[in-house]
């Protein structure tokens, strides 16, 4: 991935890396594919002509458990990327792997909690808050999925030796999308959870 | 600037087919992926104007039987659609592609194979929205898709499910080729290529680029919604389900106005670059150009709701939204007159593609005059949906983009291929061009306001438009047989046309010191710029050639582009299945790509 910005331009323009670039470039746009999406749940709240609603169905405290463990996730993405750049393979293993059990614990709970609405009724054709809900914490959701593979792939070079000290741009870059989706949970969980 | 003459580089680069229909599937060299765009860009021309022509029969008389209302409807939708997305766009893309490495002296775009990928869904995406044709249920909703009209109670069948999967195809396409190039311009300049020396048109590029990031995301997440409430029964646009249509109003607009402002700054940027050389001057006013550029994408993000005047949004929001309205004209017209002033007392040359570019001055000035007699809210609800409203569009979107790229195809068809095209057809394909289009849309004013309203397949013959609609139809079938010629003469001079050198309109750019057509790697020796036109400038002495470089290494061909475009089409495409998992086949070949894609070697 490094090599890819650097074989036509020893340096570039800015001095960035074009991975970089690129990528903070990617993370605006995908600030307003949320913003929409927020958006959309927040003109439609209150707006559903039946239940179950918001704060008839949202667990505060398990969501922030599950928060907490997103949370911390980021945590472990740091220092995945400081064991990377001091080249430690061990560390790299260790915080790798960590990070992406911390996301799929998350999807755990959101597994769990999506189904616990199903039982109790509300679906996306239910009502406006259940649509705007399911498709905003969905996409946030997938995006997590996403993180946790690109982690597991980082954790698989690593372990074939295959992540050293050159390559921390690459853990730089996946952090970077991992700690984005982790603002984008902060948001919507203040949003959708807590302010009601 | 010595950097022709410089000794044959030594090109590195993975086993490069030269010729062949895989080397072009495989190709990641952005002169040729802009040389794709552009060639789509025109077989989608043809589909769209051809389009425009059947309407414009069906309309040529009153009470016409020409085509039914069912077909009229899918024609003057995928007329809208395929010109704003299918043509407009990629042909502005094209130029990115092609020109803006050029210009800013680079040997390839940031993120080639990323650049592939976009061409490759956007392809796809084009073709699986018109393969509805084939099935006689294309997309029947306008090329704004308003809800409830194309929600599933309204609009049952497959047409709107082409377009809406097909548009979030073309989404995605845009939003990373809008990736690539702002990492591009702002990474990849050469040495003393500081953003205040860019040309004009890598600026609107970069502007342009800026609008598609941020706007394309909102008329995904719009036509996701769409996708919920067709596929999975959701009720995001239903009234019956407490929904609103109104949010794909917003939404949309939200996406639709900057999309306007990406359709008409790349012509802008153009016109730029051809103005200042057929003139012998630099542009009057360089940094104020940039700047209104920039200013016209900022506020275009808060002028939406004009298209809503009559929704009833109440007084302060038309207020606020005619205001900014007004106010994005200043910065318009700055930019004509900035025109206006390089030609004031220049040597002007009036070759084919500085008609095009003063055609685009003359016909854009009044669209946008037209554009302001809409901003003002009561006025606009009188025009509001008829064909003055066509008439403003058109002369925006035709007058301004249409023949802003002609006037690029004229002025950059030489670097692409080392020959001129024909001058003497060219003005025949201009001023007939010209002439047509200011007769089909130029009645369209009358039209629309004695009340004809637009996406209407007749009118009756008491309202006494026959002879306007006539006149306009004459006009469309002019423009018909202008475009003819522009064909025979690119046919033609692609084959015979005048070959020429590097330069051969005496430009200012970078693009025009390399040889026509560029080779594959550029630039032999990376340029270093010391002004905004570095091929006009007189230096005393030749710099010392600079150091041998060593060997460039260029990417190799890679098929994963396309393979995971296919995936992306897969993904949407089955859809039409109507079960929930079906699509997450294509999800896998996505993934499947992406895995080969990111270990591919030498990349």
């Amino acid at each position: 991935m490094t090599q890819a910005a650097t074989y036509t331009h020893p340096a570039t323009a800015t001095g960035l890396d074009s991975w970089k670039v690129g990528f903070w470039t990617f993370i605006g746009s995908e600030c307003l594919f949320f913003g929409s999406l927020i958006s959309t749940y927040m003109v439609y709240k209150g707006e559903s002509l039946v239940g179950p609603t918001s704060h008839e169905i949202l667990n505060i405290p398990l969501t922030s458990i599950s928060t907490f463990v997103l949370l911390t996730s980021s945590l472990m993405m740091v220092l995945a990327l400081a064991a990377v750049q001091r080249g430690s393979r061990r560390g790299a293993l260790l915080w790798l792997l960590l990070t992406a059990w911390f996301g799929s614990l998350f999807l755990g709970f959101q597994a769990f909690e999506f189904t616990q609405f199903y039982h109790e009724g509300l679906t996306p054709q239910k009502n406006l808050f259940g649509a705007s809900f399911f498709v905003l914490t969905g996409f946030h959701g997938a995006h997590v999925t996403v993180g946790v593979i690109w982690l597991l792939t980082l954790w698989v070079l690593a372990l074939r030796g295959r992540l050293g000290r050159a390559d921390a741009l690459k853990v730089e870059i996946a952090g970077l999308y991992w700690h984005f989706v982790d603002v984008v949970w902060i948001a919507i969980f203040t949003l959708v959870y807590l302010i009601q | 600037m010595a950097i022709t003459k410089a000794r044959a580089a030594t090109v590195t680069a993975g086993p490069h087919a030269r010729g062949g229909i895989w080397s072009w599937i495989t190709t990641v060299d952005h002169k040729r992926i802009g040389i794709l765009y552009g060639t789509s860009a025109l077989v989608f021309f043809l589909v769209g104007g051809l389009e425009a022509l059947l309407i414009r029969a069906q309309l040529a008389r009153p009470e016409n039987g020409f085509v039914g209302p069912e077909t009229y409807n899918q024609l003057f939708t995928m007329h809208g659609t395929t010109m704003v997305f299918l043509v407009a766009m990629p042909a502005a893309v094209a130029f990115f592609n092609y020109i803006v490495p050029l210009q800013i002296g680079a040997r390839d775009v940031a993120f080639p194979r990323l650049n592939a990928l976009s061409y490759w869904v956007f392809l796809f995406g084009g073709l699986f929205m018109n393969s509805s044709f084939l099935l006689g249920q294309a997309p029947n909703g306008g090329w704004t898709g308003y809800v409830p009209l194309t929600g599933p109670r309204f609009a049952p069948g497959l047409h709107i499910d082409f377009w809406v999967l097909g548009l979030s195809m073309l989404g995605i396409s845009s939003i990373l080729g809008g990736v690539n190039f702002i990492t591009t311009i702002i990474n990849l300049r050469a040495p003393g290529m500081r953003l205040m020396r860019m040309p004009l048109f890598t600026w609107m590029t970069l502007v342009t680029s800026f609008l598609l990031v941020t706007a394309m995301p909102v008329i995904a997440v719009a036509l996701i919604l769409l996708i919920f409430d067709r596929f999975f029964g959701t009720s995001f646009y239903a009234p019956a389900g407490g929904g609103d249509p109104v949010l794909w109003q917003h939404l949309f607009w939200m996406f639709g106005h900057p999309e306007v402002y990406i359709l008409i700054l790349p012509a802008f940027g153009m016109v730029s670059e051809v103005i200042p050389t057929f003139s012998r001057k630099p542009l009057f006013g360089y940094a104020i150009m940039v700047y209104s550029g920039i200013l016209i994408g900022f506020i275009g993000w808060g002028v939406w709701s004009h298209h809503m005047f009559a929704t009833g949004l109440g007084p302060i929001a038309d207020a606020f939204f005619a205001i900014a309205t007004m106010i994005i004209a200043i910065p318009t017209g700055v930019k004509i007159f900035n025109w206006l002033a390089t030609m004031w007392g220049g040597s002007l040359r009036f070759s084919t593609a500085m008609l095009f570019a003063i055609g685009v001055i003359a016909s854009f000035t009044i669209g946008g005059i037209s554009g302001i007699m809409h901003s003002a809210a009561p006025a606009d609800l009188q025009q509001h949906d008829t064909y003055f409203v066509v008439a403003h569009f058109h002369y925006t979107i035709f007058g301004g983009t249409i023949l802003g790229t002609f006037a690029g195809i004229y002025y950059w068809f030489p670097k692409m291929t080392g020959r001129l095209l024909d001058e003497r057809l060219g003005k025949w394909h201009f001023w007939l061009m010209f002439l047509g289009f200011h007769l089909t849309f130029f009645p369209m004013h009358w039209i629309g306001l004695l009340g004809m309203p637009r996406r209407i397949f007749t009118y009756y013959d008491e309202l006494g438009l026959g002879s306007l609609n006539l006149l306009a139809t004459i006009g469309a079938f002019t423009q018909g047989v202008a475009v003819v010629l522009f064909l025979w003469n690119l046919l033609r001079s692609r084959r015979h046309g005048v070959v020429v050198g590097p330069n051969p309109w005496n430009a200012a750019t970078l693009e025009w010191s390399i040889p026509s057509p560029p080779p594959e790697y550029n630039f032999a020796v990376i340029p270093e710029v010391h002004s905004r036109e570095p091929l006009w400038e007189r230096r005393e002495a030749t710099p010392a050639p600079p150091a041998p470089e060593p060997a460039i290494h260029l990417p190799p061909p890679s098929h994963w582009p396309i393979v995971v475009a296919f995936g992306v089409l897969l993904t949407f495409g089955l859809f039409l299945a109507n079960v929930w998992w079906v699509p997450l086949g294509g999800v896998a070949l996505v993934a499947f790509g992406v895995m080969n894609w990111a270990f591919e070697p030498g990349h």
